[in-house]
């Protein structure tokens, strides 16, 4: 399934939260597509899927607008 | 093989923390870390909010110690449960409006809950005796440990050679003889520590991950609850004393002033809650006004904006007024020469 996040305006590390919130209620190999305005993200989200076990598919910045899709990873 | 116990971590970001967690990782210990987001933290707002900064590297101290140490990192958002704890510290402020032993006793009991919730055995700081005049001395270590009901289930591994054993030391889940007795502000027993480790990039502890500690930022939060007369904070009313520059001309009213083009952005997404005023016909800051100002305030305010933008040595300009969100009107008016903006405005 895929689902999306819109984390806009929200300036990091709140961005992450809410990723993280999200993704706990989502399935291994669940899509998530994150938005946001704070360019942290571009470090800060592929950290966590990194650390998590999560993979970013894709990351994107169009004007102020980041995007960013990971998958869900095994939760153990 | 038994399962290996399990620690969690209050992950700051710096390099107590990251040592604490490292040397129980060298012990066997499994380690995860957790990190609260009390809306405080000076970590990379500021930068993501100026346009200089924009391509200035920003990372996530906390995640990035994470991701050495190998652990998960666990944030958690403690934004409206903090407030009681700024609001009434039981054990009171520090030189600011930093309630340092209150907020340690409040993030171990956070810990500690969720150490019962996930059944780990023990929590772990990097908290060294007399590295903090407030929350870091030896009389005050029981106290954190004891008020956050984490007792001896929580273990300090940079000075636990300093206080009695805790129970993963009775048990011998950990040993003592591999902890460590560091005290005082030196940081050199730490940078050693480090060396040892091979960790060479760490993020430079200075007790600064707080804009509580600061005085000019308390300041601006002292003066927003005497403006409201009510100790209360939302999450934005903290953000926004991260940005502009901040001019009290009246006790019912002032003005933010945005500095550059980062955080006239960034206050435009504060245009339905605020007036805003902004000049029509030459560059000029973002202004949000916050409080109830008739319309004499208004020319006031205008003047004051009119001071910090392009036409600052025109005899006369035009500011756009807005009603939060509103149709915008014009204004036309003096700017302020900057020796007619009395010093006492500035927050």
């Amino acid at each position: 399934m895929k689902y999306q996040l819109d984390a806009r305006r929200l300036l990091c590390p709140l961005p992450v939260i809410r990723t993280q919130d999200k993704v706990a209620t989502l399935a291994a190999g669940d899509v998530l597509e994150v938005k946001a305005t704070d360019r942290g993200v571009l470090n800060d989200i592929p950290a966590w899927c990194r650390i998590n076990g999560h993979q970013v598919l894709e990351s994107h910045v169009d004007g102020g607008e980041v995007t960013i899709t990971l998958q869900v990873g095994n939760k153990e | 093989m038994p399962q290996p116990r399990k620690a969690v971590a209050l992950i700051s970001g710096g390099l107590d923390s990251l040592l604490a967690a490292k040397v129980m990782q060298e012990q066997g210990i499994h380690v995860e870390g957790i990190n609260f987001f009390t809306g405080f933290c000076v970590e990379g707002h500021t930068h993501a909010i100026r346009q200089k900064d924009l391509n200035k590297p920003k990372r996530n101290n906390a995640l990035w110690v994470a991701e050495q140490l190998g652990m998960k990192l666990h944030i958690v958002d403690i934004v409206e449960e903090y407030k009681d704890v700024l609001v009434n510290p039981k054990h009171g402020y520090g030189a600011h409006l930093n309630p340092c032993l209150d907020c340690k006793v409040f993030m171990v009991r956070k810990a500690h809950q969720w150490m019962a919730q996930h059944g780990f055995d023990f929590i772990i700081t990097g908290e060294v005796i007399g590295q903090r005049p407030m929350s870091q001395r030896k009389d005050t270590m029981p106290v954190v440990a004891h008020e956050s009901g984490a007792e001896d289930r929580l273990l300090r591994p940079l000075c636990a050679l300093n206080l009695p054993p805790t129970l993963p030391e009775r048990e011998g889940w950990v040993d003592r003889d591999r902890l460590y007795g560091f005290s005082g502000r030196s940081r050199k027993p730490q940078m050693e520590l480090a060396a040892k480790f091979g960790l060479t990039d760490y993020a430079q502890p200075s007790g600064g991950c707080c804009f509580l500690t600061d005085e000019q930022y308390s300041r601006k939060l002292v003066d927003l609850w005497q403006a409201r007369g009510d100790r209360t904070y939302e999450l934005d009313d903290i953000l926004l004393l991260k940005v502009g520059r901040h001019v009290r001309p009246a006790p019912h009213f002032k003005l933010i002033i945005g500095r550059e083009d980062g955080e006239n952005q960034f206050m435009e997404g504060y245009r339905k809650q605020f007036i805003t005023l902004r000049t029509v016909d030459c560059p000029g800051p973002l202004v949000l006004v916050d409080g109830n100002p008739g319309e004499q305030d208004l020319v006031l305010a205008a003047r004051i904006a009119a001071r910090y933008s392009k036409g600052r040595a025109l005899p006369t300009m035009k500011l756009a007024v807005a009603e939060r969100g509103g149709p915008e009107r014009v204004l036309e008016v003096a700017p302020f020469a900057p020796h007619e903006i009395p010093e006492g405005w500035y927050l």
